[in-house]
């Protein structure tokens, strides 16, 4: 008994320890961010403070919502809506039909063309700028949505690639050799049975494709020269290359855009790791 | 599963099938690739024209650009140091996010933020934080009787270089410490219970049973890793433009600045050639470690 409340003291002692750890860990990694919430919910006298105050002096939530009069935010946000969804659109229509077609056969060419797939994943656009540059003004893509969109639905086919294939092949092809002696056609089955089965590998190749392109900076930085067709990320590095940065709603703005990533992100955390590494792990 | 659920086909078949892919891949991958690599071998005007063939004139350029050296040292220690301490922390972090404790979903999530977050948010917000005048590290520091006076941490080369390490390390450890979570929790329960009660003691236990485990995990992390911190762009364009001077550029902000500054496309276009073949060094390393081909068959 007496052996037992020891151990028991024990374990409550490292659980409190490990707790204690854990969220100090935790708070580093919020440390950035919690900072910028500090200085978003400043007044504007506040931010000149030298030294700065630790937290403000009032704190104006509404800077949340003025962020939208005091910076061009709003023109911001609704190019970088415009290009996220059309990239994950386009980035779906291209993975949803490779993604099935090599879970379910076997073809001679199917090596090369998941090969081919991964090359996407490891060249990231920055490497290619100069040559991304010349054919986009080539084809009079440069500061166009659409060139923005197609370079990124294309160099985030393979995470798409990797999930939907997973999932397709832990449909049982039972289900689908049932259909299709029924009488139901290649696309019948394809569209009426696998696709709605492989629904959440769809919902997350979806959200991972619109977060890429939510984010996505240097091909933006690059090509997208007039601000009515700049994303948020490239608004913002401009904007601090002004003579008065009005910090507070840069990160209030900065905020605004993080939290719908971040819960999308939460929601698709299960499958990240086997879809960023080409399913080697797990 | 087995090779019984795949029906042999032709590669024709598969045509309507995967042909948006291809379509975005040759079209919008591997066309640049060609673009680049016919641009490092071009002679380019300052104004974008391609004025004839440059035969080996770009690289020639390049191999004389007296910032080069430099860079490529720099662009070493970039990749070293990041993934070094990132594989290092990740670790013992992947070890604390799947143990029990109250306060754990709390960490695995703010974990995430770093990963979620735009690299341009996260680098801003740091530049912001190492301001020597209004950034909140000085007046921490002050406050802590570590220095008396306010420092420009970003203004001089060499802190500034560990500054954009730090950060680098920052948002490296969310992928890397995610994949050795993922690695941790496909091993089986009792062997974990096994390394633990081994009497050998956790650390022993730890290295003779549990990281051989981890292995594949690691390695694979550390790759992927070492692309993404190689192609990283935006922290050290966001918070130092790769200055004062040339002295935080990595090969990638240095390519940057040569095309888009300097107006030298075809220099800068045989330095990107360069990144390209070291990246394809890593693809190697990827494939050899991932065990590719055999996943592929499963």
């Amino acid at each position: 008994m007496k052996l037992d409340m020891g151990h028991k003291t024990k374990r409550r002692i490292s659980q409190t320890g490990l707790s204690v750890l854990g969220i100090t860990v935790a708070l580093l990694f919020l440390f950035p961010y919690v900072s910028m919430l500090l200085t978003a919910v400043k007044p504007k006298s506040d931010i000149t403070d030298i030294p700065p105050t630790y937290f403000p002096k009032h704190w104006e939530w509404d800077n949340f919502i003025k962020v939208f009069q005091e910076l061009p935010f709003g023109m911001y946000i609704r190019s970088t809506i415009l290009i996220s969804v059309s990239t994950m659109i386009l980035g779906l229509l291209a993975s949803i039909p490779a993604g099935y077609y090599v879970a379910r056969n076997n073809f001679r060419l199917r090596t090369p063309f998941l090969l081919l797939v991964l090359v996407t994943q490891m060249f990231s656009p920055t490497t290619l700028l100069i040559g991304i540059y010349r054919e986009m003004s080539s084809l009079h893509l440069v500061n166009s949505y659409l060139g923005l969109i197609i370079i990124n639905a294309s160099f985030n086919l393979a995470f798409s690639v990797w999930i939907l294939s997973s999932f397709f092949k832990s449909i049982p092809i039972e289900i689908e050799e049932a259909a299709a002696i029924d009488g139901a056609s290649r696309f019948q089955t394809f569209r009426k049975i696998s696709l709605p089965l492989a629904l959440p590998g769809i919902v997350t190749t979806a959200i991972f494709t619109f977060i890429a392109a939510w984010n996505e900076y240097v091909v933006a930085y690059t090509l997208a020269s007039s601000p009515s067709k700049q994303p948020f990320s490239v608004g913002l590095s401009l904007l601090i290359g002004y003579y008065e940065v009005k910090w507070n709603y840069l990160f209030a703005g900065s905020l605004i855009a993080i939290i719908p990533v971040f819960i999308l992100f939460v929601m698709i955390e299960k499958y990240l790791v086997s879809g960023l590494t080409a399913g080697s792990v797990k | 599963m087995s090779t019984q659920t795949y029906k042999k086909g032709s590669s024709w078949a598969a045509l309507p099938w995967l042909g948006p892919a291809l379509i975005l891949i040759f079209g919008f991958v591997l066309w640049p690739m060609v673009e680049l690599f016919l641009m490092s071998f071009r002679k380019v005007s300052v104004s974008g024209l391609i004025k004839g063939w440059a035969g080996l004139d770009n690289y020639r350029a390049l191999l004389d650009n007296s910032d080069l050296a430099g860079t490529l040292k720099r662009t070493l220690i970039w990749l070293v140091v990041i993934v070094f301490f990132t594989m290092a922390i990740s670790l013992p972090l992947a070890q604390l996010m799947n143990a029990k404790f109250r306060g754990q979903k709390f960490l695995r999530y703010s974990i995430i933020v770093p990963w979620a977050a735009s690299l341009v948010i996260t680098a801003t917000s740091s530049k912001w934080i190492l301001d020597p005048y209004y950034g909140i590290l000085n007046t921490i520091l002050i406050d802590l009787r570590i220095i008396k006076e306010p420092i420009d941490l970003l203004g001089d080369p060499k802190s500034a270089f560990i500054c954009l390490l730090v950060v680098g390390i920052l948002v490296s450890l969310p992928f890397t410490s995610y994949v050795l979570l993922a690695g941790l929790q496909s091993i089986p329960q009792d062997i974990l219970e096994a390394a633990k009660v081994d009497g050998a003691g956790h650390w022993k236990g730890y290295w003779a049973i549990i990281f051989p485990l981890l292995r594949p995990a690691f390695l694979v992390g550390a790759v992927i890793n070492a692309v993404y911190v190689f192609n990283s762009f935006p922290i050290i364009w966001v918070m130092t433009t790769g200055g004062p001077g040339y002295e935080t550029d990595t090969t990638t902000t240095f390519a940057y600045k040569i095309a888009f500054r300097d107006q030298d496309i075809g220099q800068s276009a045989s330095l990107a050639v360069g990144n390209f073949l070291i990246i394809l060094v890593f693809i190697m390393l990827f494939l050899k470690l991932s065990k590719w081909k055999e996943l592929d068959q499963q």
